[in-house]
């Protein structure tokens, strides 16, 4: 079993939606209640694999690459098929692994129309292959590959059973990161020219090898280096997005079905910072840290943009989605840092965000379901008229502000607190300006959310959705996909350490080679 | 000087012949023949057997192109004029399988249209038999004759609906365009004689190169050469037969024009530079460079805007010459980065052909229900027509460059070829491409939108019948764009044949 895990792991867990992707792909539309077993079963093999794979982790070494599969691909280019699994890439896995399952719990009786259950779940296991084999890949091309595999299936998610601006949505959130990543390819070749070769089977060759660019791209002049590092920031940071390439999110969060928004909140904006920490600071040490203030400048005017603008929202989904890049400031200041700390919370505030914000969303959804809008003026009364959501509503808001006991609270407060102290050769006086704008901005986040809670869920429900039956409290697939998300936000909250010791080894390696390059 | 005066001084020799070397071009020769003969013979009766033997006949045609390639010796006959080499066995193979698709796509069109069906498949065959003599074609004179063979007879099938004023425009307009690009190429291809004394690529190549500094009448010759190619593969500004000859020729002869004619002059293009110019990078370094930015630009650019899906092929098929003409730009830095570029166009070449091949089949397949080439006809296709909707996008997103399909493999060669020329000249041709593929996505998402996002126009969705042919088509085409996507590492293995004469 062991050895079987070690060579196939990793792969399965990539390519089993596919697979299951491809069956359904076999059956007629009409079967619908087949399609979402096979979808939910598929969904579910992959998160037992993901259990398998914690169990044989060896968290003791957690910052090595385990269950490392490595073979032949595109010899030509000499890429490869490289694997691997560390204590970066597993938190994020797993999310993964238990937000994909849960959407397709969550769609089980509504799927938004124009409905095609078939459609709609296969274009859901197609996003979760190319969601796992980005935090799994180790080659740059193989990184590239999964990292664009995305784009379609969101495409179509967004674009056909989105809101009313669907179709402008979609195109605007493909043109944008189709932009960023095709510059970001460009770099990934320039790493690979102007990188030293390491030896391979046919003597010395240049690679994308994740494991050995640290090293061969040591060989790269600064300005050349600077460079691939500008082509980099594009690829990820309009992936995470950075202020102010961050206009796609709220039109794609707010036009998406639920369980788009979902994905998007609690994986896809994960794969911009996950490159960051994993690709561009370990492989490019000293222009990240050129470069690292100007990003921890649009971090903290992301953070406070994020939240003026959430200040003018009027509709509820569009709030939580400008959340989104208020919190997502918070990760890439910590990534700024360059610190063991900052990163660590960085990670940390994206598992957090992930389950915090696709809870908001969850319930974003279920709302609109119930009262066909979402404009706060509107709503109010939710605690009156569904209680348990309401409650639930209450709990997630309690968390994304950074409630200490729950997980946003490790995501933000790490961060602010490693600002103080940055990396060798960032200004100190710098970071700490960012560190006092990062904290007023924790309190700007308390005051929109709390505004929001406020004036959806207290009060009396106005008259037209006083005693209207639409609207019913929390149903059972609404619960057992809400139930391990509330669950993980408060273990989380309680003992972040469960995430903590698996990141800190690995971020350690990445914070030393700053370290190294910034003596 | 030799040529003539050898001849007199030592009366005329036969050259030995190297029949498994001409194997190819002779059983194709027979299949022209046989299906002319019949023709004559049988007259109307043959007419229902024509578009099948014209594919088996494609088909065998391989077999002896397999043998040579698994006996792998080089050939080389008539002193070097024509040359069997693997980058000539690749090419031919692209153009007998995109021929193979072509006669699919063409079986039900000529059929059912009332044209004249048995000189189609023979003028087919003809212009096909000049691509395949081009990819060995390595002497000013064999790769005109080839040039001519190959673009004759398409005049002629651009043409073929008669009764049709913009299928008379198309052919017209091909073949004024297309003559003129003859007699600029015929002209530098004497003035590039008149200085080195020989026809052989070879021996201009050693000519030219020799000469220091820049001589006017050898860049003359090598401007007027490429610009007439830079016709062929319809680069800006020279492009603009393109849409209307697209637009319209029947559906068949426009994915043969797009591709297999395109893909000619791209052969001819990397035979003339890598063998007779290649020290002459001075000379069409620049030259490319320009001849590239500018056609991904502006092709996309008025892509953009086009209402007719042919018409938006055509200036998408501009903007990929561009992406190809990039990697050709910058063959000249060294050696190495010339074979890498030169296996960045093949890989892009063989890709080319199975996704643009592809997307005109399911146009096809949808023009003969709508009867309509413009682009808004494709609303709603997902509703009434799921597998060619599917299809469609395959072939559309590998277009754009997403991975898995094959389309972001090409790309990703021709941007690490223009890359690895490690100066500023290579990386701007690669940040347009980059940029430029963005630009391109807008495009070809939108018929991705159209199909799957909007209602159809008219409210008919009566389901598309496909026939078999074309079933077959698509079926190929998948499986090729899918295939080239996920194991790029089959088509790059072929990509990286071996020019004679160039790099060992």
């Amino acid at each position: 079993m062991t050895e079987f895990l070690e060579d196939w792991g990793l792969t399965l867990a990539i390519f089993l939606p596919l697979v299951g992707a491809a069956i359904m792909a076999l059956i007629p539309k009409a079967e619908e209640q087949l399609h979402k077993t096979i979808a939910l079963l598929t969904t579910l093999a992959v998160g037992a694999i993901g259990v398998l794979l914690v169990v044989e982790f060896d968290f003791g070494s957690s910052g090595d690459l385990q269950f490392v599969v490595d073979h032949r691909w595109i010899d030509v280019i000499n890429s490869r098929y490289i694997l691997g699994l560390d204590g970066i890439s597993m938190p994020l896995m797993l999310l993964t692994m238990l937000v994909v399952p849960l959407c397709v719990i969550y769609s089980w009786n509504h799927f938004p129309e124009p409905h095609n259950p078939k459609a709609f779940l296969i274009l859901i296991l197609i996003l979760q292959t190319g969601m796992i084999g980005t935090f799994l890949a180790q080659d740059l091309i193989l990184f590239f590959v999964f990292f664009e595999v995305v784009l379609l299936p969101m495409y179509f998610l967004i674009g056909v059973w989105g809101g009313e601006d669907r179709q402008y949505a979609a195109i605007k959130f493909f043109l944008y990161t189709l932009f960023g990543s095709a510059l970001m390819l460009v770099s990934f070749l320039a790493l690979f020219f102007l990188g030293d070769g390491t030896a391979t089977a046919a003597g010395v060759a240049n690679t994308f090898d994740m494991r050995a660019l640290p090293e061969a791209a040591q060989a790269i002049g600064i300005t050349a280096q600077l460079w691939i590092f500008g082509g980099m920031f594009l690829g990820f940071g309009i992936k995470v997005p950075m202020f102010p390439f961050h206009t796609w999110l709220p039109d794609a969060h707010t036009q998406a079905p639920t369980v788009g928004s979902v994905i998007l909140a609690a994986v896809l904006l994960k794969l911009g910072t996950y490159g960051f920490i994993r690709i561009a600071i370990p492989i490019l040490p000293e222009a990240a840290i050129e470069w690292a203030p100007f990003i921890g400048a649009l971090a903290v005017i992301g953070i406070i943009y994020g939240a003026l603008c959430c200040l003018a929202q009027t509709d509820m989904k569009r709030l939580i989605a400008f959340s989104s890049v208020a919190h997502m400031g918070f990760t890439m200041l910590g990534i700024a840092t360059l610190t063991d700390f900052g990163m660590n919370a960085a990670i940390f505030g994206m598992v957090a965000h992930g389950l915090i914000t696709g809870m908001l969303f969850f319930v974003a959804g279920s709302v609109k379901d119930r009262y066909h809008t979402l404009e706060i003026k509107r709503l109010g009364g939710l605690l009156v008229s569904a209680p348990k959501m309401g409650w639930i509503l209450g709990f997630s808001v309690m968390a994304s502000l950074g409630l200490p006991g729950l997980a946003g609270f490790w995501g933000e407060f790490p961060v602010i607190l490693s600002a103080y102290n940055p990396a060798a050769g960032l200004s100190e006086e710098l970071f700490r300006v960012y560190m006092v704008i990062a904290a007023l901005g924790t309190v700007l986040a308390a005051g929109y959310l709390l505004w929001l809670y406020q004036r959806t869920s207290f009060g009396t429900p106005s008259e037209e959705f006083t005693d209207n039956p639409e609207i019913t409290d929390v149903q059972l697939p609404e619960w057992i996909a809400w139930a391990p998300m509330l669950a993980l936000i408060l273990i989380l909250g309680v003992y972040p350490n469960l995430v903590f010791e698996m990141t800190d080894p690995a971020v350690g390696m990445v914070s030393e080679l700053v370290a190294a390059a910034g003596r | 000087m030799q040529g003539i005066d050898h001849f007199l001084d030592e009366g005329f020799i036969r050259p030995t012949l190297d029949w498994h070397a001409l194997a190819p071009e002779l059983t194709f020769l027979a299949v022209g023949a046989i299906l002319t003969l019949i023709d004559v013979i049988w007259l109307e009766k043959g007419r229902k057997y024509m578009p099948a033997l014209a594919g088996i006949g494609l088909l065998i045609t391989l077999v002896p192109i397999l043998t040579l390639a698994i006996d792998g010796n080089e050939r080389v006959l008539w002193d070097g004029a024509f040359v069997v080499d693997e980058f000539a066995l690749v090419m031919k193979a692209l153009f007998l399988i995109s021929g193979y698709v072509v006669v699919l796509l063409s079986a039900n069109y000529i059929a059912e249209g009332d044209y004249w069906e048995n000189e189609y498949y023979g003028l087919f065959a003809a212009s096909l038999m000049g691509m395949v003599l081009m990819a060995s074609a390595r002497d000013l004179v064999t790769i005109f004759i080839a040039l001519e063979l190959l673009s004759l007879p398409i005049y002629m099938m651009a043409s073929w609906r008669k009764r049709s004023l913009e299928s008379n425009e198309a052919g017209m307009k091909y073949f004024l365009m297309g003559v003129f690009a003859s007699a600029v190429v015929l002209y530098g291809m004497s003035l590039l004689y008149g200085v080195s004394g020989s026809t052989k690529l070879e021996d201009i190549g050693a000519a030219v190169g020799a000469m220091d500094g820049s001589i006017p009448i050898v860049t003359l010759g090598v401007v007027f050469v490429i610009v007439g190619f830079a016709f062929k593969v319809s680069a800006v500004p020279f492009h603009v037969w393109a849409p209307d000859t697209y637009q319209g020729a029947p559906t068949p002869v426009t994915a043969f024009l797009a591709v297999a004619s395109k893909t000619a002059g791209f052969v001819a293009l990397i035979q003339l530079i890598l063998v007779g110019f290649y020290d002459r990078s001075d000379v069409y370094a620049p030259l490319l460079w320009v001849l590239a930015i500018a056609s991904m630009t502006i092709g996309n650019l008025i892509a953009l805007r086009q209402t007719n899906i042919v018409r938006m092929f055509a200036y998408s098929g501009v903007a990929q010459a561009g992406y190809m003409l990039a990697a050709l730009a910058v063959v000249g830095t060294s050696p190495e980065v010339g074979q890498q570029a030169l296996s960045a166009v093949v890989t892009y070449l063989i890709i080319y052909a199975a996704m643009n091949l592809g997307a005109f089949a399911v146009i096809h397949a949808v023009a003969r229900k709508t009867r309509s080439g413009e682009i808004s006809s494709y609303g709603g296709l997902f509703t009434y027509a799921p597998g060619l909707a599917v299809a469609m996008v395959i072939f559309l997103f590998s277009l754009t460059g997403i991975p898995p399909l094959g389309g972001w493999y090409a790309k990703l060669v021709v941007v690490q070829a223009t890359v690895s020329d490690g100066t500023w000249f290579g990386y701007s041709l690669a940040i347009a491409v980059a940029v430029n593929s963005v630009i391109a996505a807008f495009y070809y998402a939108n018929i991705a939108r159209l199909m799957f996002m909007s209602e159809a126009p008219d409210g008919d969705t009566t389901p598309i019948r496909v026939p078999f042919a074309l079933t077959a088509a698509l079926t190929i085409t998948v499986i090729a764009t899918v295939v080239t996507g996920v194991l790029p590492g089959l088509v790059g293995t072929l990509a990286e044949a071996n020019l004679i004469a160039f790099g060992g």
